[in-house]
């Protein structure tokens, strides 16, 4: 929970990670890929504020009390997503998969909510392996990273059949929260990995399942809009948007929330840290802070409220996840209804609770 | 970093005599990133450009990330090569792609010119041709705003801009580079061109139709410019130096 000027904020972190990228969890023979990709995310921790940065050693490898006291004690979390990214050619037990992820949740009571995977290149054991995690950690959700390299392929896209095959099966386990993570590297590499358009395909042709695409689609944040603003079940996974722009690129920040807040709408937009990246807390204060400049160039972008902050915070994943939120950090004016009620036409849940 | 080292031959013919580094950096300007539209040197990615006595240039290049995408790495590289072995007196050229996943692999494809299925091979299947015209049509629509956006804070709206040829427009640096972008792609660029054209068709634009393009330009332009936002503070986290060439933004 987070309070500012009187006002509370649910905090859902919607994506966050428990890993273990040491070197003794990278395999043999791919040590330069598991050593490049840490490397790669730490780069990105280096976009925050200096104060937050971590030696690449503690990075690597984080303890469960350095991530309870960073997320829930000093982050002001109250449910926190866990997205799993396996990787397990180039670590050893996976980078960070929903075993290890529930495990350490499970101390913690209430606290988590424990998104698996899946990859359609795995065939029947692979839905067979959802089947049982769903089962056995109740997931609601599921992270898909489209460019994880998996014998001898480079990395798949959710228009491929057998990734459809997949989402069948989300549908009737009711894993309703789909986050698309897109990658570098697919098949064929001539084409361009980061492209959408299969998500496009995919949210049009699975209407029950809701698509977050995770940092908004970058570096494709103009097609992720052009596609999101016409599919009513896509939404915005703000991971890297915050923690990589707020500090490090202010004015890109306000333009790039403005062209979400346009496009998007502040319905459909899901706060997520991507700790260990970076830590909730400065994002968190910074986010309820933060107001559009007044600045010539930014003046035909939606302003945002505080009830928008509190949507973007937590209320829009509480929904999406069937997380309880308490009366008192419900909106008081109800909010505005967004594209996403009008054309789904959904009832306004939370406008009445809190009233 | 390494110094540029500038060499000549002393008493070679004119137009024979390697060119010096200077010379070999300003024809790498010339080579963009095709995701952000910018020259790699500005960009930060040359690390190194040298000349031997001889006319073998060497250089470098560096990306924000290890896993920075192949297939757009691959045409910076083979696009440097191109650049610095069109040069008079250059006799042998070497482009390096430095700490990256797939370096091994367009290294070796650029050196022996067997583009980019053959250097991926059995990863790819085909070249990089329509790739890259794909983000030349956002490089103008970004271009687009960037011209567009000036004249429309001096009170020329939508339907107005839809009446104008590239010649009415004043000129400036950004008008030229979305000319140069539209020829590159085969877009009508004359003088005598509308100023907005769709960029998969080179039609006009016109009524209800103008808004929504200008929208879409704009969003563009935001996209690539956080895009780079985001790599420039990538690779200085990585490295800790200025490329040659570099900009700050």
């Amino acid at each position: 929970m987070y309070e500012k000027n009187g006002e509370k904020y649910f905090v859902v972190d919607g994506h966050l990670h428990y890993w273990n990228a040491a070197p003794d969890n990278w395999v043999p023979g791919a040590e330069q890929y598991a050593k490049g990709w840490i490397e790669c995310f730490h780069a990105y921790q280096g976009l925050g504020p200096p104060a937050t940065h971590w030696p690449i050693e503690h990075f690597q490898k984080y303890s469960e009390d350095d991530l309870m006291k960073d997320v829930f004690e000093d982050g002001y979390v109250d449910v926190a997503i866990f997205q799993p990214t396996y990787l397990k050619e180039w670590y050893k037990e996976g980078f960070n998969t929903t075993e290890r992820n529930a495990l350490m949740g499970e101390k913690h009571p209430g606290k988590f909510i424990y998104n698996t995977r899946w990859d359609p290149r795995d065939g029947d054991a692979g839905i067979e392996e959802l089947r049982k995690n769903v089962d056995r950690f109740g997931s609601k959700g599921c992270k898909l990273y489209s460019a994880e390299w998996n014998a001898g392929s480079r990395g798949w896209k959710l228009t491929d059949p057998a990734a459809y095959r997949y989402l069948e099966e989300c549908q009737r386990l009711g894993v309703k929260n789909i986050h698309v993570h897109k990658g570098p590297t697919i098949w064929p590499l001539d084409k361009d990995a980061f492209d959408v358009s299969d998500v496009d395909h995919a949210a049009t042709d699975f209407q029950d399942l809701n698509f977050i695409v995770e940092h908004v689609g970058l570096p494709r944040i103009e097609d992720f809009c052009f596609m999101a603003t016409q599919e009513p079940n896509v939404y915005a996974g703000l991971a890297v948007v915050i923690g990589g722009l707020m500090h490090a690129r202010p004015k890109f920040f306000a333009k790039v929330m403005g062209e979400l807040l346009f496009w998007v709408g502040e319905d459909k937009m899901l706060f997520g840290s991507d700790y260990a990246i970076w830590e909730p807390k400065w994002q968190v204060e910074g986010f309820v802070d933060w107001e559009m400049p007044d600045d010539a160039s930014l003046t035909d972008y939606p302003r945002m409220n505080t009830d928008s902050k509190k949507k973007i915070m937590g209320l829009n994943a509480a929904k999406l996840y069937d997380i309880e939120v308490p009366a008192e950090y419900q909106l008081k004016h109800g909010g505005t209804p967004g594209a996403h009620e009008v054309f789904a036409g959904e009832p306004e849940e939370h406008a009445a609770s809190g009233a | 970093m390494t110094n540029p080292v500038t060499a000549g031959s002393p008493g070679a013919p004119p137009g024979e005599s390697p060119p010096g580094a200077a010379r070999v950096l300003t024809a790498l300007d010339a080579v963009r990133d095709p995701e952000l539209d910018e020259p790699i040197t500005s960009l930060g990615f040359v690390s190194s450009c040298t000349v031997s006595g001889d006319g073998d240039a060497q250089v470098r290049l560096r990306l924000p990330t290890y896993f920075c995408a192949p297939n757009f790495a691959f045409l910076m590289v083979a696009d440097a090569y191109d650049a610095v072995s069109a040069l008079p007196g250059v006799r042998m050229t070497e482009v390096v792609l430095e700490d990256h996943f797939a370096s091994d692999a367009i290294n070796g494809g650029v050196a022996a010119r067997a583009g980019f299925a053959r250097s991926f091979d059995g990863e790819a299947v085909g070249e990089l041709h329509e790739l890259r015209a794909d983000f030349l049509r956002k490089a103008v629509m970004a271009g687009t705003d960037i011209v567009c956006r000036p004249l429309a804070g001096a009170g020329t709206g939508p339907s107005e801009l839809a009446t104008l040829t590239l010649d009415q427009v004043p000129p400036s640096p950004a008008l030229e580079r979305l000319r140069q972008r539209r020829a590159e792609l085969g877009l009508p660029a004359g003088d005598d061109a509308p100023l907005l054209i769709d960029p998969a068709t080179g039609a006009p634009l016109a009524g209800d139709a103008v808004p929504l393009h200008l929208r879409r330009a704009h969003t563009t332009r935001v996209s690539i410019e956080a895009n780079a936002g985001i790599c420039r503070g990538m690779l200085r986290h990585r490295y800790g130096t200025s490329g040659l060439g570099e900009e700050e933004q």
